[in-house]
Protein backbone atom coordinates (compact mmCIF):
# COMPACT_ATOMS: atom_id res chain seq x y z
CA UNK A 1 0.00 0.00 0.00
CA UNK A 2 2.64 2.34 0.67
CA UNK A 3 4.39 1.35 -2.14
CA UNK A 4 1.64 2.07 -4.18
CA UNK A 5 1.49 5.42 -2.82
CA UNK A 6 5.10 6.62 -3.17
CA UNK A 7 4.52 5.80 -6.63
CA UNK A 8 1.38 7.46 -7.24
CA UNK A 9 3.27 10.36 -5.78
CA UNK A 10 6.22 9.94 -7.87
CA UNK A 11 4.27 10.20 -11.35
CA UNK A 12 2.62 13.00 -10.25
CA UNK A 13 4.79 15.16 -9.45
CA UNK A 14 7.22 13.96 -12.58
CA UNK A 15 3.92 14.86 -14.44
CA UNK A 16 3.72 18.20 -13.00
CA UNK A 17 7.37 18.75 -13.55
CA UNK A 18 6.86 17.78 -17.16
CA UNK A 19 4.04 20.12 -17.26
CA UNK A 20 6.02 23.19 -15.57
CA UNK A 21 9.27 22.30 -17.97
CA UNK A 22 6.85 23.25 -20.41
CA UNK A 23 7.80 26.06 -23.54
CA UNK A 24 6.51 29.32 -23.20
CA UNK A 25 4.67 30.23 -26.23
CA UNK A 26 2.79 32.76 -23.74
CA UNK A 27 4.20 34.98 -20.78
CA UNK A 28 2.67 36.89 -18.50
CA UNK A 29 4.16 39.27 -16.67
CA UNK A 30 3.18 41.19 -13.29
CA UNK A 31 4.22 44.39 -12.67
CA UNK A 32 3.88 47.16 -10.21
CA UNK A 33 1.73 50.55 -11.76
CA UNK A 34 3.10 53.56 -11.44
CA UNK A 35 6.32 53.98 -10.84
CA UNK A 36 7.25 56.61 -13.69
CA UNK A 37 9.20 56.40 -16.32
CA UNK A 38 9.74 52.65 -15.59
CA UNK A 39 6.07 51.68 -15.84
CA UNK A 40 3.02 53.97 -16.00
CA UNK A 41 -0.70 54.79 -17.52
CA UNK A 42 -0.70 57.61 -20.42
CA UNK A 43 -3.40 59.81 -19.78
CA UNK A 44 -5.30 57.79 -22.18
CA UNK A 45 -4.80 54.57 -20.08
CA UNK A 46 -2.80 52.92 -21.88
CA UNK A 47 0.01 50.93 -20.18
CA UNK A 48 3.63 51.88 -20.65
CA UNK A 49 7.03 53.00 -19.17
CA UNK A 50 10.34 51.39 -19.94
CA UNK A 51 10.19 47.99 -18.83
CA UNK A 52 6.58 47.15 -20.74
CA UNK A 53 8.44 48.58 -24.45
CA UNK A 54 11.34 46.56 -23.63
CA UNK A 55 9.04 43.44 -22.11
CA UNK A 56 7.20 43.67 -25.32
CA UNK A 57 10.39 44.26 -27.81
CA UNK A 58 12.14 40.86 -25.46
CA UNK A 59 8.96 38.78 -26.41
CA UNK A 60 8.89 40.32 -30.21
CA UNK A 61 12.29 39.40 -30.05
CA UNK A 62 11.28 35.42 -29.18
CA UNK A 63 8.35 35.62 -31.28
CA UNK A 64 6.02 35.08 -28.24
CA UNK A 65 2.72 36.58 -27.00
CA UNK A 66 2.83 38.78 -23.65
CA UNK A 67 0.18 40.10 -21.37
CA UNK A 68 0.83 42.31 -18.36
CA UNK A 69 -0.72 42.02 -15.21
CA UNK A 70 -1.17 44.41 -12.67
CA UNK A 71 -0.15 43.47 -9.05
CA UNK A 72 0.92 46.08 -5.40
CA UNK A 73 4.40 45.19 -5.42
CA UNK A 74 3.48 43.68 -1.84
CA UNK A 75 2.08 41.27 -3.19
CA UNK A 76 4.30 40.74 -6.24
CA UNK A 77 6.17 37.73 -5.36
CA UNK A 78 3.61 35.63 -4.07
CA UNK A 79 1.73 36.22 -6.96
CA UNK A 80 4.88 34.90 -9.14
CA UNK A 81 4.69 31.36 -7.32
CA UNK A 82 0.90 31.24 -7.25
CA UNK A 83 1.15 31.12 -10.90
CA UNK A 84 -0.83 34.09 -11.64
CA UNK A 85 1.70 35.12 -13.93
CA UNK A 86 5.13 33.84 -15.10
CA UNK A 87 7.81 36.31 -14.41
CA UNK A 88 8.37 39.82 -12.76
CA UNK A 89 9.35 42.69 -15.07
CA UNK A 90 9.01 45.90 -12.45
CA UNK A 91 11.93 47.08 -11.52
CA UNK A 92 13.17 44.50 -9.44
CA UNK A 93 16.72 44.88 -7.80
CA UNK A 94 18.66 41.93 -7.94
CA UNK A 95 20.33 40.87 -4.83
CA UNK A 96 20.95 37.97 -2.60
CA UNK A 97 17.96 37.98 -0.51
CA UNK A 98 15.62 37.59 -3.70
CA UNK A 99 17.52 35.28 -4.92
CA UNK A 100 16.79 32.90 -2.46
CA UNK A 101 13.07 32.59 -3.52
CA UNK A 102 13.44 34.06 -7.56
CA UNK A 103 15.55 33.17 -10.39
CA UNK A 104 16.72 36.43 -11.88
CA UNK A 105 17.66 36.86 -15.82
CA UNK A 106 20.65 39.32 -16.48
CA UNK A 107 20.41 42.90 -15.07
CA UNK A 108 18.39 44.49 -17.48
CA UNK A 109 19.55 48.06 -16.61
CA UNK A 110 21.12 49.78 -13.50
CA UNK A 111 19.29 53.30 -12.75
CA UNK A 112 22.68 55.38 -11.96
CA UNK A 113 22.68 57.87 -9.20
CA UNK A 114 23.58 62.06 -10.71
CA UNK A 115 24.51 64.83 -9.30
CA UNK A 116 22.40 68.11 -9.92
CA UNK A 117 23.25 71.14 -9.36
CA UNK A 118 21.37 75.17 -9.84
CA UNK A 119 22.29 75.70 -13.79
CA UNK A 120 24.54 78.45 -12.58
CA UNK A 121 26.51 76.70 -10.72
CA UNK A 122 30.58 76.53 -11.01
CA UNK A 123 30.87 73.05 -9.98
CA UNK A 124 31.44 71.35 -13.70
CA UNK A 125 32.91 67.79 -12.54
CA UNK A 126 32.46 65.67 -9.63
CA UNK A 127 35.95 64.89 -7.50
CA UNK A 128 37.19 65.47 -3.86
CA UNK A 129 38.98 68.91 -4.60
CA UNK A 130 35.84 70.52 -6.37
CA UNK A 131 33.26 69.02 -3.58
CA UNK A 132 35.56 70.20 -0.19
CA UNK A 133 33.55 72.31 1.97
CA UNK A 134 30.55 72.03 -0.61
CA UNK A 135 26.97 71.13 0.94
CA UNK A 136 25.78 68.10 -0.44
CA UNK A 137 21.80 66.77 -0.41
CA UNK A 138 21.00 63.22 0.15
CA UNK A 139 17.24 61.14 0.87
CA UNK A 140 17.89 59.35 4.35
CA UNK A 141 18.67 55.97 4.24
CA UNK A 142 19.15 55.51 0.33
CA UNK A 143 21.69 54.47 -1.47
CA UNK A 144 22.72 57.66 -2.57
CA UNK A 145 23.55 59.05 0.85
CA UNK A 146 25.31 55.77 1.86
CA UNK A 147 27.87 56.35 -1.35
CA UNK A 148 27.82 59.95 -0.45
CA UNK A 149 28.25 59.56 3.14
CA UNK A 150 31.33 57.13 2.35
CA UNK A 151 32.99 58.74 -0.32
CA UNK A 152 32.71 62.41 0.75
CA UNK A 153 31.40 62.44 4.42
CA UNK A 154 34.64 64.03 5.64
CA UNK A 155 35.19 67.02 3.73
CA UNK A 156 31.74 67.84 2.45
CA UNK A 157 28.41 68.39 4.90
CA UNK A 158 26.13 65.79 4.19
CA UNK A 159 22.20 67.26 4.33
CA UNK A 160 19.53 64.05 4.66
CA UNK A 161 16.23 64.70 3.72
CA UNK A 162 13.40 62.41 4.35
CA UNK A 163 11.35 63.61 0.85
CA UNK A 164 12.91 64.66 -2.67
CA UNK A 165 10.57 67.93 -2.00
CA UNK A 166 12.12 68.76 1.13
CA UNK A 167 15.52 68.29 -0.62
CA UNK A 168 14.96 70.57 -4.01
CA UNK A 169 13.45 73.14 -2.00
CA UNK A 170 16.77 73.47 -0.28
CA UNK A 171 18.80 73.22 -3.43
CA UNK A 172 16.61 76.22 -4.61
CA UNK A 173 17.20 78.04 -1.32
CA UNK A 174 21.22 77.68 -2.39
CA UNK A 175 21.19 75.60 1.13
CA UNK A 176 22.38 72.97 -0.88
CA UNK A 177 25.20 73.38 -3.59
CA UNK A 178 24.12 69.81 -5.02
CA UNK A 179 21.90 66.77 -4.33
CA UNK A 180 22.68 63.21 -5.05
CA UNK A 181 20.03 61.23 -6.83
CA UNK A 182 18.71 58.36 -8.85
CA UNK A 183 19.33 60.28 -12.09
CA UNK A 184 15.37 59.48 -12.83
CA UNK A 185 13.89 61.08 -9.98
CA UNK A 186 16.21 63.68 -10.43
CA UNK A 187 15.25 64.12 -14.17
CA UNK A 188 11.72 63.97 -12.97
CA UNK A 189 11.79 66.32 -10.13
CA UNK A 190 14.18 68.75 -11.21
CA UNK A 191 15.60 68.55 -14.86
CA UNK A 192 11.82 68.30 -16.55
CA UNK A 193 9.90 70.28 -14.03
CA UNK A 194 11.49 73.31 -14.40
CA UNK A 195 13.87 73.26 -17.40
CA UNK A 196 16.65 75.34 -17.25
CA UNK A 197 17.29 75.70 -13.97
CA UNK A 198 19.35 72.84 -13.31
CA UNK A 199 21.94 70.88 -14.58
CA UNK A 200 23.11 67.14 -13.95
CA UNK A 201 27.21 67.57 -13.01
CA UNK A 202 29.62 64.99 -13.63
CA UNK A 203 29.20 61.44 -14.71
CA UNK A 204 26.48 59.22 -14.05
CA UNK A 205 27.51 56.82 -11.30
CA UNK A 206 26.63 53.42 -11.46
CA UNK A 207 29.70 52.37 -9.31
CA UNK A 208 30.78 50.35 -7.07
CA UNK A 209 28.31 47.57 -7.37
CA UNK A 210 28.90 47.60 -3.42
CA UNK A 211 26.10 50.58 -3.63
CA UNK A 212 24.61 50.57 -6.77
CA UNK A 213 23.84 46.85 -7.10
CA UNK A 214 23.85 44.25 -9.72
CA UNK A 215 20.03 46.63 -11.30
CA UNK A 216 16.84 45.17 -12.25
CA UNK A 217 15.95 41.68 -13.73
CA UNK A 218 12.77 40.06 -14.96
CA UNK A 219 12.33 37.26 -11.84
CA UNK A 220 11.10 34.00 -12.58
CA UNK A 221 10.18 31.14 -10.63
CA UNK A 222 13.16 29.01 -10.29
CA UNK A 223 12.85 26.28 -12.10
CA UNK A 224 11.69 28.27 -15.12
CA UNK A 225 15.63 28.44 -16.21
CA UNK A 226 14.58 27.85 -19.68
CA UNK A 227 13.02 30.73 -20.22
CA UNK A 228 14.85 32.86 -18.04
CA UNK A 229 17.78 31.92 -20.36
CA UNK A 230 15.72 32.74 -23.51
CA UNK A 231 14.99 36.22 -22.15
CA UNK A 232 18.85 36.78 -21.50
CA UNK A 233 19.43 35.55 -25.29
CA UNK A 234 16.68 38.14 -26.50
CA UNK A 235 17.81 41.05 -24.38
CA UNK A 236 21.59 40.23 -26.00
CA UNK A 237 20.26 40.54 -29.07
CA UNK A 238 18.41 43.99 -28.63
CA UNK A 239 21.48 45.04 -27.32
CA UNK A 240 23.28 44.30 -29.92
CA UNK A 241 20.98 45.36 -32.69
CA UNK A 242 20.32 48.71 -31.06
CA UNK A 243 16.52 48.17 -29.94
CA UNK A 244 17.68 48.53 -26.07
CA UNK A 245 19.50 51.78 -27.07
CA UNK A 246 16.56 53.37 -28.65
CA UNK A 247 14.13 52.35 -25.59
CA UNK A 248 16.80 53.91 -23.00
CA UNK A 249 17.41 56.77 -25.17
CA UNK A 250 13.97 57.15 -25.40
CA UNK A 251 13.09 57.54 -21.76
CA UNK A 252 16.62 58.13 -20.40
CA UNK A 253 17.97 60.49 -22.69
CA UNK A 254 19.14 63.46 -21.10
CA UNK A 255 17.70 66.19 -23.53
CA UNK B 1 39.78 47.92 35.44
CA UNK B 2 40.96 45.05 33.29
CA UNK B 3 37.34 43.11 33.82
CA UNK B 4 35.90 45.59 32.49
CA UNK B 5 37.92 46.27 29.46
CA UNK B 6 37.33 42.50 29.07
CA UNK B 7 33.77 43.05 29.43
CA UNK B 8 33.00 45.68 27.17
CA UNK B 9 35.28 44.10 24.39
CA UNK B 10 33.02 40.91 25.06
CA UNK B 11 30.23 43.02 25.03
CA UNK B 12 30.54 45.15 21.58
CA UNK B 13 32.49 41.92 20.27
CA UNK B 14 30.09 40.39 16.74
CA UNK B 15 28.20 43.61 16.70
CA UNK B 16 28.50 46.05 13.63
CA UNK B 17 26.26 48.47 14.69
CA UNK B 18 27.99 50.88 17.65
CA UNK B 19 31.45 50.91 15.60
CA UNK B 20 33.75 54.20 16.63
CA UNK B 21 32.42 56.10 13.34
CA UNK B 22 28.89 55.24 14.34
CA UNK B 23 29.14 55.95 18.28
CA UNK B 24 30.60 59.09 16.76
CA UNK B 25 27.39 60.22 14.74
CA UNK B 26 25.74 59.55 18.49
CA UNK B 27 28.21 61.75 20.12
CA UNK B 28 28.05 64.90 17.50
CA UNK B 29 24.69 64.55 17.57
CA UNK B 30 24.73 64.89 21.69
CA UNK B 31 27.11 68.18 21.28
CA UNK B 32 24.42 69.40 18.76
CA UNK B 33 21.25 68.28 21.04
CA UNK B 34 22.50 69.79 24.05
CA UNK B 35 23.64 73.22 22.47
CA UNK B 36 20.40 73.36 20.88
CA UNK B 37 18.26 72.79 23.98
CA UNK B 38 20.62 74.90 26.19
CA UNK B 39 20.79 77.80 24.06
CA UNK B 40 17.06 78.09 23.04
CA UNK B 41 15.99 77.64 27.33
CA UNK B 42 18.57 80.28 28.31
CA UNK B 43 17.26 82.78 25.72
CA UNK B 44 13.63 81.67 25.87
CA UNK B 45 13.86 82.44 29.91
CA UNK B 46 15.70 85.74 29.26
CA UNK B 47 12.88 86.75 27.32
CA UNK B 48 10.09 85.27 29.21
CA UNK B 49 10.72 87.51 32.42
CA UNK B 50 9.84 90.79 31.04
CA UNK B 51 7.38 89.24 28.63
CA UNK B 52 5.67 87.86 31.53
CA UNK B 53 5.65 90.74 33.72
CA UNK B 54 4.07 92.67 30.79
CA UNK B 55 2.09 89.71 31.02
CA UNK B 56 0.92 90.30 34.00
CA UNK B 57 0.41 94.11 33.22
CA UNK B 58 -3.19 96.06 33.85
CA UNK B 59 -2.49 97.85 30.90
CA UNK B 60 -4.47 95.99 27.79
CA UNK B 61 -1.95 97.09 25.24
CA UNK B 62 0.84 95.68 26.43
CA UNK B 63 -0.84 91.94 27.84
CA UNK B 64 -2.58 91.76 24.93
CA UNK B 65 0.08 91.44 22.39
CA UNK B 66 1.91 89.29 24.64
CA UNK B 67 -0.70 87.26 25.33
CA UNK B 68 -1.62 86.89 21.42
CA UNK B 69 2.37 85.96 21.24
CA UNK B 70 1.65 82.98 23.92
CA UNK B 71 -1.05 82.02 22.21
CA UNK B 72 0.56 81.35 18.64
CA UNK B 73 3.30 80.01 20.13
CA UNK B 74 1.41 77.62 22.49
CA UNK B 75 -1.57 76.99 19.90
CA UNK B 76 0.60 75.97 16.95
CA UNK B 77 2.92 72.43 16.95
CA UNK B 78 6.39 72.98 17.37
CA UNK B 79 6.85 70.77 14.08
CA UNK B 80 5.24 73.59 11.96
CA UNK B 81 6.63 76.73 13.68
CA UNK B 82 10.23 74.89 12.72
CA UNK B 83 8.99 74.46 8.98
CA UNK B 84 7.82 77.93 8.73
CA UNK B 85 10.93 79.24 9.80
CA UNK B 86 13.49 76.57 8.18
CA UNK B 87 11.57 76.40 4.98
CA UNK B 88 9.67 79.42 4.94
CA UNK B 89 12.39 82.13 5.01
CA UNK B 90 13.54 81.33 1.56
CA UNK B 91 10.23 82.00 0.21
CA UNK B 92 11.11 85.88 0.58
CA UNK B 93 12.77 86.77 -2.45
CA UNK B 94 16.12 87.98 -1.94
CA UNK B 95 16.81 86.74 1.12
CA UNK B 96 20.25 85.07 0.46
CA UNK B 97 21.37 88.86 -0.25
CA UNK B 98 20.33 90.03 3.07
CA UNK B 99 23.05 90.07 6.40
CA UNK B 100 20.39 87.31 7.44
CA UNK B 101 21.59 85.11 4.98
CA UNK B 102 24.48 83.62 6.93
CA UNK B 103 21.89 83.19 9.59
CA UNK B 104 19.01 81.03 7.85
CA UNK B 105 21.40 79.25 5.44
CA UNK B 106 22.42 76.70 8.40
CA UNK B 107 19.81 74.56 9.72
CA UNK B 108 21.26 75.92 13.52
CA UNK B 109 19.37 78.91 13.57
CA UNK B 110 16.52 78.56 12.65
CA UNK B 111 15.69 75.48 15.10
CA UNK B 112 17.15 77.82 17.36
CA UNK B 113 14.74 80.35 17.13
CA UNK B 114 11.93 78.11 16.76
CA UNK B 115 12.64 76.49 20.06
CA UNK B 116 12.93 79.85 21.35
CA UNK B 117 10.34 81.35 20.70
CA UNK B 118 8.66 78.14 21.39
CA UNK B 119 10.11 77.85 25.10
CA UNK B 120 9.84 81.54 25.87
CA UNK B 121 6.02 81.43 25.11
CA UNK B 122 5.56 78.63 27.77
CA UNK B 123 7.87 79.89 29.86
CA UNK B 124 6.30 83.31 29.80
CA UNK B 125 2.70 81.66 30.73
CA UNK B 126 4.36 79.78 33.89
CA UNK B 127 5.56 82.56 35.27
CA UNK B 128 2.96 85.00 34.81
CA UNK B 129 0.58 82.38 36.54
CA UNK B 130 3.58 82.49 39.16
CA UNK B 131 3.14 86.28 39.67
CA UNK B 132 -0.91 86.20 39.83
CA UNK B 133 -0.86 83.38 42.74
CA UNK B 134 1.58 86.52 44.84
CA UNK B 135 0.06 86.43 48.12
CA UNK B 136 -2.25 89.67 48.23
CA UNK B 137 -0.45 89.92 52.19
CA UNK B 138 3.01 90.18 50.66
CA UNK B 139 1.91 92.97 48.00
CA UNK B 140 -0.18 94.72 50.57
CA UNK B 141 3.10 94.26 53.49
CA UNK B 142 5.50 95.93 50.43
CA UNK B 143 2.69 98.42 49.84
CA UNK B 144 2.34 99.99 53.46
CA UNK B 145 6.24 99.99 53.68
CA UNK B 146 6.47 102.54 50.77
CA UNK B 147 7.62 100.65 48.16
CA UNK B 148 7.26 101.36 44.37
CA UNK B 149 6.02 99.05 41.75
CA UNK B 150 9.58 98.17 40.74
CA UNK B 151 11.04 97.48 43.65
CA UNK B 152 7.96 95.21 44.75
CA UNK B 153 8.42 93.73 41.34
CA UNK B 154 11.97 93.24 42.11
CA UNK B 155 12.09 92.43 45.64
CA UNK B 156 8.85 91.06 46.43
CA UNK B 157 7.00 89.65 43.74
CA UNK B 158 9.74 87.94 41.05
CA UNK B 159 11.23 85.82 44.22
CA UNK B 160 8.83 84.21 45.04
CA UNK B 161 7.05 83.71 41.49
CA UNK B 162 10.17 82.03 40.78
CA UNK B 163 10.24 79.85 43.29
CA UNK B 164 6.69 78.95 42.62
CA UNK B 165 7.11 78.35 39.01
CA UNK B 166 9.86 75.97 39.47
CA UNK B 167 9.08 72.90 39.72
CA UNK B 168 6.46 74.04 36.46
CA UNK B 169 9.65 75.40 35.05
CA UNK B 170 11.64 71.85 36.01
CA UNK B 171 8.91 69.92 33.85
CA UNK B 172 9.25 72.53 30.71
CA UNK B 173 12.91 71.99 30.50
CA UNK B 174 11.79 68.30 29.79
CA UNK B 175 9.57 69.05 27.23
CA UNK B 176 11.85 71.36 25.29
CA UNK B 177 14.72 68.28 25.68
CA UNK B 178 11.84 65.93 24.42
CA UNK B 179 10.69 68.26 21.52
CA UNK B 180 13.84 68.89 20.21
CA UNK B 181 14.05 65.43 18.28
CA UNK B 182 12.66 67.01 15.94
CA UNK B 183 15.35 68.69 14.61
CA UNK B 184 16.21 66.24 12.31
CA UNK B 185 13.68 67.18 9.96
CA UNK B 186 15.72 69.81 9.00
CA UNK B 187 19.09 68.25 8.43
CA UNK B 188 20.35 69.12 11.90
CA UNK B 189 22.28 65.85 12.75
CA UNK B 190 20.87 65.61 16.60
CA UNK B 191 20.52 62.59 18.67
CA UNK B 192 17.38 61.58 16.94
CA UNK B 193 19.23 62.47 13.63
CA UNK B 194 21.94 60.29 14.32
CA UNK B 195 19.76 57.50 15.56
CA UNK B 196 17.43 57.58 12.33
CA UNK B 197 21.08 57.72 10.38
CA UNK B 198 22.03 54.57 11.96
CA UNK B 199 18.70 53.00 11.53
CA UNK B 200 18.49 53.51 8.06
CA UNK B 201 22.19 52.41 7.59
CA UNK B 202 21.54 49.44 9.31
CA UNK B 203 17.30 48.41 9.33
CA UNK B 204 18.60 48.04 12.99
CA UNK B 205 15.49 49.98 14.22
CA UNK B 206 15.48 47.83 17.89
CA UNK B 207 19.52 49.09 18.28
CA UNK B 208 19.52 52.37 16.65
CA UNK B 209 16.50 53.83 18.59
CA UNK B 210 17.11 52.15 21.96
CA UNK B 211 20.01 53.27 22.20
CA UNK B 212 19.63 56.84 21.62
CA UNK B 213 16.55 56.53 24.24
CA UNK B 214 18.93 55.45 26.85
CA UNK B 215 21.08 58.82 25.88
CA UNK B 216 17.39 60.79 26.45
CA UNK B 217 16.70 59.07 29.82
CA UNK B 218 20.03 59.75 31.01
CA UNK B 219 20.07 63.48 30.43
CA UNK B 220 16.29 63.37 31.78
CA UNK B 221 18.02 62.34 34.82
CA UNK B 222 20.26 64.69 34.94
CA UNK B 223 17.82 67.93 34.69
CA UNK B 224 15.53 66.18 37.16
CA UNK B 225 18.57 65.73 39.95
CA UNK B 226 19.56 69.56 38.76
CA UNK B 227 15.70 70.70 39.38
CA UNK B 228 15.29 68.75 42.81
CA UNK B 229 18.58 70.08 44.15
CA UNK B 230 17.50 73.61 43.50
CA UNK B 231 13.74 73.52 44.47
CA UNK B 232 15.80 71.54 47.90
CA UNK B 233 17.33 74.94 48.73
CA UNK B 234 15.17 77.47 47.36
CA UNK B 235 11.97 76.29 48.53
CA UNK B 236 13.42 74.62 51.76
CA UNK B 237 11.09 77.10 53.39
CA UNK B 238 8.34 75.69 52.84
CA UNK B 239 9.01 72.28 54.28
CA UNK B 240 6.82 71.40 56.81
CA UNK B 241 8.53 71.82 59.95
Amino acid sequence: MKKLLTITILGMALAAGSAQARDYDHVRFGVDVPYEPMEYRTADGELTGFDIELGNALCAEMDITCEWIEQEWDGIVPGLLARNYDAIMSSMTINDERRQTLLFSDPYITIPGAWFAAAGSELEEINEEALSGKSIGVQRGTTYDNYATDTFGDLATINRYSTADDMVLDLDAQRLDLVFLEFVVGKTTLLDNDEGSYKVVGEMVTEPEEYFGEGFGIAFRQRDEALAERFNEALATLKEDGTYDEIYEKYFGEE
Amino acid sequence: MDNLTTWFNDLLAGNVIFTPQTLGYYWTGLVTTSQLVFLSLVIGLVLAIPLAIGRSSRHRWISLPIYAYTYVFRGTPLLIQLYIIYYGVVFFDGIQQTFLWPILREAFYPALIAFTLNTAAYTTEIFRGAIKATPRGEIEAARAYGMSQALMMRRIILPSAFRRALPAYGNEVIFMLHASAIASVVTLMDLTGAARFVYARFYAPFEAFLFVAAIYLCLTFAILYFFRYLEKRLLAHLKPA
